[in-house]
């Protein structure tokens, strides 16, 4: 390590695969250390993040939970349960995961309209503070867009939790990596930013993703999403 | 790095096209790409392949039959897949497959193996989608030692065990040419590496050079691993015709289409026309004239250090004109511009180097 230790909180990210290395990437770009890990040894990863993400470092999934500040989970959805949950007490969690039935298989656990993944991740992982972020871009957008603040046409990232000071922390993260940070409101919320809504796959500057959001309740996903909730709270 | 050669094949998965306002059949679709087959080795190309689905609009389910039948059809042209899903096939019985193959078509057999981003082939066949990793991981192992080492012993979870297993007929020494295709997955790259296996980028959106980290990966894992190097080729989608603007209506007609019905299934929303004419400037899609698309070729063996380039030409919905067009310009306009380009580039290196 430099002696010119970084003042900027320590990012881990949980995944090495498409996401987790271009996370990688617009983190140490922004100057923040990075720890990573995939589902296995360091070793296995140790090439990929030399090249891919030059400068982060491998360690296992436990490690990184437990020497990082913030953890961003880039890994399959349906994997979540393999997260080091108590590692991850007191701390703030990025969640960036959709659920991809080509890759999770059918499951009706993570596509239920009234309960958002990152509830479910919430529920996990109780005492860490879960705010979604990254999930809606694709791994191409989010390594092609970022931009310095200000730059016209600066694309934008959703994001959603619970806590305030955990939403301004990683709205300042999404800042850095080169997006425009826009609330989307609760993790209940974060449903707008799932699989099925116009925002899913979005590449929009922060005025689109804002359109989209107060369209979403008049979309097909949005009344479906709020019929069940109603059925819900009447049952 | 191997400047200036490249190889040309056509990708496709079967697509039913469209003759006039006719939508042809699957079965005159299986005929046609014979035909397709037959012209692509007409107009020069090198490698014709065709993928592995199983839904409605794709006739390409049993890939080795056709590909025997376009053995037969031609004398030249390489015939092999352009992905072909590993994880739901038998590995003795695809070693079967294309050993024969290979046979009939005097060693003209090759194949890519890869996930493919469509999984119907896992709940068609009683496979388990979440044990997608250790089926390729195992399968993989399974098809390559049968191709290096005959008689075979093999134990692991996803099939019965082989002891001292010959399989007839046996391919040549060494087998096939066995590609592994990748779709952004560092991971993937880094298992290609492993086996010493040549890498077939699947480049379906963005911009293709951010995938030059994952061929810098491969290089470098390929030296890590101590293999010999190997080629580096891409898969892509496009269409030529004859100006720009008519590639780019004409393939729009189809690509919305199926993309706002891959964001349906999937749950992403089609993307706009301004999107696509960016896929078309910077991005994945190869639509256009043949001056155009070779130059954007010409960029990718430079961005990608590629020497093989796949277009898959055939999108449901086109017509059969259109798609005997594209395959027609790429053979005798495009290839030929490319190469004129790069070999116009290697003399300027050569000359370059000569007067330092
Ligand atoms: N692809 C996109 O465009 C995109 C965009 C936004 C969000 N997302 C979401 O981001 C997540 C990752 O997607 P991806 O496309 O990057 O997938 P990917 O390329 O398959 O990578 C997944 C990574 O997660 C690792 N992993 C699995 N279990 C783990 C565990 N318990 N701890 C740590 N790492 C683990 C895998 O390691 P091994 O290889 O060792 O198993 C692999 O490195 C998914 O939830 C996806 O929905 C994807």
């Amino acid at each position: 390590m430099s002696d010119l230790q970084s003042t900027l909180p320590t990012i881990g990210i949980l995944g090495a695969g498409k996401v987790g290395t271009v996370l990688s990437r617009l983190l140490l770009a922004a100057g923040y250390p990075v720890h990573i890990a995939g589902s296995g040894s360091p070793a296995k990863i140790s090439l990929i993040i030399d090249v891919l993400a030059p400068g982060a470092v491998a360690m296992t999934a436990a490690d990184v939970a437990r020497t990082s500040d913030i953890v961003i989970l880039a890994l399959p959805l349906g994997k979540y349960r393999s997260i080091p949950a108590d590692l991850l007490e007191g701390k703030l969690v990025v969640d960036a995961m959709n659920y991809w039935w080509e890759v999770d298989g059918i499951r009706d656990d993570l596509n239920d309209p009234r309960v958002s993944t990152s509830e479910l991740i919430q529920s996990f992982l109780p005492t860490s503070r879960v705010v979604k972020a990254y999930n809606h871009m694709g791994y191409h957008d989010l390594d092609e867009g970022p931009t310095p603040a200000g730059t016209p046409g600066r694309k934008a990232i959703g994001i959603a939790g619970d806590d305030d000071l955990a939403l301004s922390d990683v709205a300042a993260l999404v800042d850095a990596s080169g997006f425009d940070p826009v609330l989307v409101g609760s993790l209940r919320d974060s449903i707008a930013l799932q699989p099925g809504s116009e925002l899913f796959g979005a590449n929009f500057t922060a005025s689109g993703v804002q359109d989209a959001l107060t369209r979403f309740p008049t979309t097909e996903r949005g009344l479906e999403v709020a019929a069940a909730r109603e059925q819900e709270i009447a049952a | 790095m191997t400047t200036g050669s490249i190889e040309f094949g056509l990708n496709s998965f079967g697509d039913v096209p469209t003759d006039g306002a006719r939508t042809l059949s699957d079965a005159e679709t299986v005929r046609l790409l014979i035909e397709e087959a037959k012209l692509a080795e007409k107009v020069g190309l090198d490698i014709f392949s065709i993928g592995e689905h199983y839904r409605e609009g794709y006739v390409d389910s049993a890939g080795p039959v056709l590909l025997a039948g376009m053995a037969t059809a031609t004398e030249r042209i390489r015939l092999g897949t352009s992905v072909t899903v590993l994880s739901t096939n038998d590995p003795v019985r695809l070693y079967n497959e294309f050993s024969t193959l290979d046979a009939l078509s005097n060693g003209r057999a090759q194949l890519v193996l890869g996930r493919a981003s469509q999984t119907q082939s896992f709940p068609l066949f009683g496979y388990n989608l979440e044990d997608y990793e250790t089926l390729f991981e195992e399968k993989l192992d399974l098809f390559m030692k049968l191709q290096r080492e005959m008689p075979t012993t093999w134990s692991g979870s996803v099939r019965a065990p082989l002891v001292e297993q010959t399989l007839h007929p046996t391919m040549r020494p060494g087998g096939i040419p066995t590609w592994i295709g990748v779709g952004g997955s560092p991971n993937s790259v880094i298992r290609a590496a492993h086996y010493g296996l040549p890498l077939m980028l699947a480049i379906i959106g963005g911009e293709p050079h951010r995938f030059a980290g994952h061929v810098d990966l491969y290089f470098r894992a390929l030296e890590q691993f101590g293999k010999p190097m190997q080629p580096v080729g891409q898969h892509a989608l496009g269409l030529i015709a004859d100006t720009d603007e008519e590639a780019s209506e004409t393939w729009w007609k189809s690509w919305q289409p199926l993309i706002t019905q891959m964001g349906q299934e999937r749950g992403f929303y089609p993307p706009t026309r301004e999107r696509y004419e960016l896929e078309l400037a910077t991005g994945a899609l190869f639509v256009g004239s043949p001056e155009t698309v070779a130059q954007k070729i010409v960029r990718m063996t430079k961005e990608l250090q590629i020497s093989r380039f796949d277009l898959k030409y055939d999108i449901g919905g086109l017509s059969v004109d259109a798609r005997s067009r594209t395959i027609e310009l790429l053979g005798t306009q495009v290839a030929p511009r490319v190469r004129e380009l790069l070999a116009a580039e290697s003399q300027l290196e050569t000359a370059g180097a000569t007067h330092e």
